[in-house]
């Protein structure tokens, strides 16, 4: 049986459509990564799964259980980190972490076990009497990742878990829940726009843009899928008006995208090619700005998927998804 | 109901940590008891009347020692004699005085003939409690000059005035309102407005994910501002009697009805909050209504002014306040220190209204976002 089991999801605010026919399905144990700028969906897809908001249309099961008709049973099996940080900051840590266990009606017996050793998990023992506020962003978040699993559930949802948070902060927070999800009968379903936490982090990735489902595999795969195993990226000072062509006439060469000076060249053998490039450019006598090479990443798998950079599309994007908001 | 109690819980924790919230609860209806209680309660006194006297006969020498014999009395008014009436008109419309009693040149004659002798009051009615104090005075200061030296048998009737309770200073008459005003900022302010705070910052997103029930919810959240709110009503009822002066505030039965009083105030108001809040996203809104609702609520409730003074459409409003029922019976046990049979039909109505109140906040309340 699948943890998750997701067949053409729909779901409309007004005339706007959030979501359009998604069907996905996570294995149990996974750590499955819905990778998408703000605004493509992933928050409205994870709100569906969780029971926050109602599909328009298609059916969501997790655990077996179907999110429109037995949305309680979901809610039982679930634990659910929301994008925005939402421990209350005067609680101590562990207040935060006994008052959801009283929600989710952990028996008296099994709380303070459960909430100890979860503490220990995300190594906020120490800390385990002091006010959320007088935490850091990276702290809190674990406080909130410890609070999200009180009730042992089998399938942990995290809206954008690490967003906010410094690059140590977030580097802490992967292994944490790697650490957490081999320890555990636990299936992970993460929305992010890092594509290195989607590429460290998960097993295999959904790349959500506009509503759609553009690609969903491992990062591995995802990254052999497209043209090239290098992409070099090289700006020239005053390139000729035909020097796209030339390019795309080095060898190895799979694709050439680019304007004006600067061009990415998809490469199968990316050595070869630049040697290539380079004596071109000496032969022509055109000088070169700068060069690098790297190996594929999730961003070209992206724009191979989406046709843009998913660092401009966080920018076209909106701060935050309010996409919610939009049916009030 | 664990859940519930787990909400309360929560509440109750964040509320104990938070004593900037209790202290900003309180100070509002105990700075209006004391500033209102004592700004209005006061008998107006030392009124300055011009006394321009055209006659200078035996019977206005008679009204001007009547005059002087009232400023060295209650203190109400005191005379200042002009010998040129323009002079007391143009100091009357400038401020400087508050009237103008003026003595007609046939006053004695008018008198001694028994030929309706008249004196005039010409006051500054732009301030109306002034001049009706004023009217008051002068009318009460002539109708001892026109009565009789001696009169074995009255020929008039009379009316003697008995009163059922001691004096009630204007303070103590406030008290009822401000309890009632305690209770309601700390609905808005430890209810409402954290209520929408925390679901803006997405707290409520927390809950809704969790196996809580639309009723065990709204129940938890209700019963946390009651307890709150309780508790507010309960300082400033203690803090309030001390302030105005109840007589035997700590009579251990009165104490038993206040407390009954005070949670069916509480739960009314909270249940009206929540009612009114329940669809609300936008942080600024509670803060926006704070006002309105205060005035709408506090005013017609009579407890400031009598309500049979209102107009029509405001006893309609004070028919449905929650304030209303709750000021009558706190006036009922702190000024007459009456039993249950006395705030019955105040206490069901409360009761009724937290109920119609809850059940429709419930059926409002989206178990999604």
């Amino acid at each position: 049986m699948n943890a998750i089991d997701v067949k053409d999801i729909v779901k409309t605010f007004g005339d706007f459509t959030a979501v359009k026919r998604i069907t996905f399905a996570v294995d149990e144990g996974e750590i499955f990564g819905l990778l998408g700028p703000n605004g493509a969906g992933k928050s409205t897809l994870i709100r569906m799964m969780t029971t926050l908001l109602p599909p328009t249309s298609g059916t969501a099961i997790v655990n077996g259980f179907d999110v429109v008709k037995q949305a309680d049973g979901v809610r039982r099996s679930i634990g659910v980190i929301p994008q925005a940080m939402t421990s209350d900051l005067e609680l101590s840590v562990e207040e935060n972490l006994l008052i959801f266990a009283k929600l989710y009606g952990v028996p008296r017996e099994k709380r303070g076990r459960l909430i100890a050793g979860l503490l220990e998990a995300v190594e906020l023992s120490q800390w385990a009497k002091k006010q959320v506020k007088n935490l850091s962003g990276g702290m809190r978040r674990r406080v909130e990742i410890a609070r999200g699993l009180v009730h042992e559930p089998r399938v942990f949802f995290l809206d954008e878990p690490t967003t906010g948070l410094d690059p140590v902060s977030r580097v802490g927070v992967w292994e944490m829940l790697q650490r957490i999800k081999q320890q555990r009968d636990l299936t992970v379903l993460l929305t992010t726009h890092y594509m290195d936490e989607a590429d460290k982090l998960c097993d295999r990735v959904a790349i959500v843009d506009h509503g759609e489902l553009k690609a969903l595999d491992s990062p591995m795969k995802l990254k052999t899928s497209i043209p090239g195993r290098n992409v070099i990226e090289v700006s020239f000072s005053v390139p000729p008006p035909d020097w796209r062509a030339a390019l795309e006439r080095l060898p190895d060469v799979e694709s050439v995208t680019g304007e004006e000076n600067l061009f990415r060249i998809a490469s199968a053998n990316g050595p070869a090619t630049t040697m290539a490039l380079m004596e071109a450019a000496a032969h022509a006598n055109i000088p070169v700005h700068s060069l690098s090479i790297q190996s594929t990443t999730l961003d070209d798998v992206f724009v191979h998927y989406t046709g843009r950079a998913l660092r401009d599309a966080l920018q076209d994007a909106p701060a935050s998804d309010f996409s919610f908001m939009r049916n009030r | 109901m664990h859940r519930t109690w787990a909400i309360v819980e929560r509440e109750l924790r964040r509320f104990r940590r938070s004593p900037m919230l209790i202290v900003m609860s309180m100070i509002f209806p105990v700075v209006q008891l004391v500033v209102l209680g004592y700004a209005f309660g006061g008998n107006v006194k030392h009124l300055k009347v011009g006394v321009v006297d055209q006659d200078h006969g035996v019977p206005a020498v008679k009204v001007r020692e009547l005059a002087a014999a009232a400023s060295s009395g209650a203190r109400t008014i005191d005379p200042i004699e002009y010998t040129d009436p323009g002079q007391a008109l143009t100091d009357l419309r400038n401020g400087r005085i508050n009237g103008v009693l003026t003595i007609p040149p046939e006053f004695s004659r008018r008198v001694l003939e028994r030929n309706q002798p008249r004196v005039a009051l010409i006051e500054d009615n732009t301030d109306n409690f002034v001049s009706v104090a004023l009217a008051g005075t002068l009318t009460a200061m002539l109708g001892a000059y026109s009565q009789p030296a001696a009169r074995r048998v009255p020929d008039q009737a009379t009316l003697d005035v008995v009163e059922v309770y001691p004096y009630v200073p204007y303070v103590q008459y406030l008290l009822p309102g401000s309890i009632c005003m305690s209770i309601f900022m700390m609905v808005m302010i430890g209810g409402g407005i954290i209520f929408i705070d925390d679901k803006a910052r997405g707290l409520h997103e927390g809950y809704l994910v969790t196996p809580i029930t639309k009723f065990e919810l709204i129940a938890g959240f209700n019963l946390s501002g009651t307890i709150k709110a309780v508790l507010s009503g309960l300082v400033l009822m203690t803090v309030g009697s001390l302030i105005a002066g109840i007589p035997s505030p700590f009579d251990p039965l009165r104490l038993v009805r206040l407390f009954v009083v005070i949670v069916a105030t509480a739960f009314a108001l909270i249940s009206l909050m929540f009612l009114l809040m329940v669809r609300v996203t936008d942080p600024l809104m509670p803060r926006a209504m704070f006002g309105v609702l205060n005035t709408l609520l506090y005013f017609p409730s009579g407890a400031v002014y009598p309500q049979q003074g209102f107009p029509g459409w405001m006893q309609a409003i004070a028919a449905v306040d929650p304030f209303t029922y709750a000021v009558h019976a706190f006036k009922n046990l702190l000024l007459k220190n009456t039993g249950f049979e006395a705030i019955g039909a105040d206490l069901g109505y409360l009761l009724i209204f937290s109920v119609v109140s809850m059940t429709a906040a419930t059926m409002l309340f989206r178990r999604t976002l």
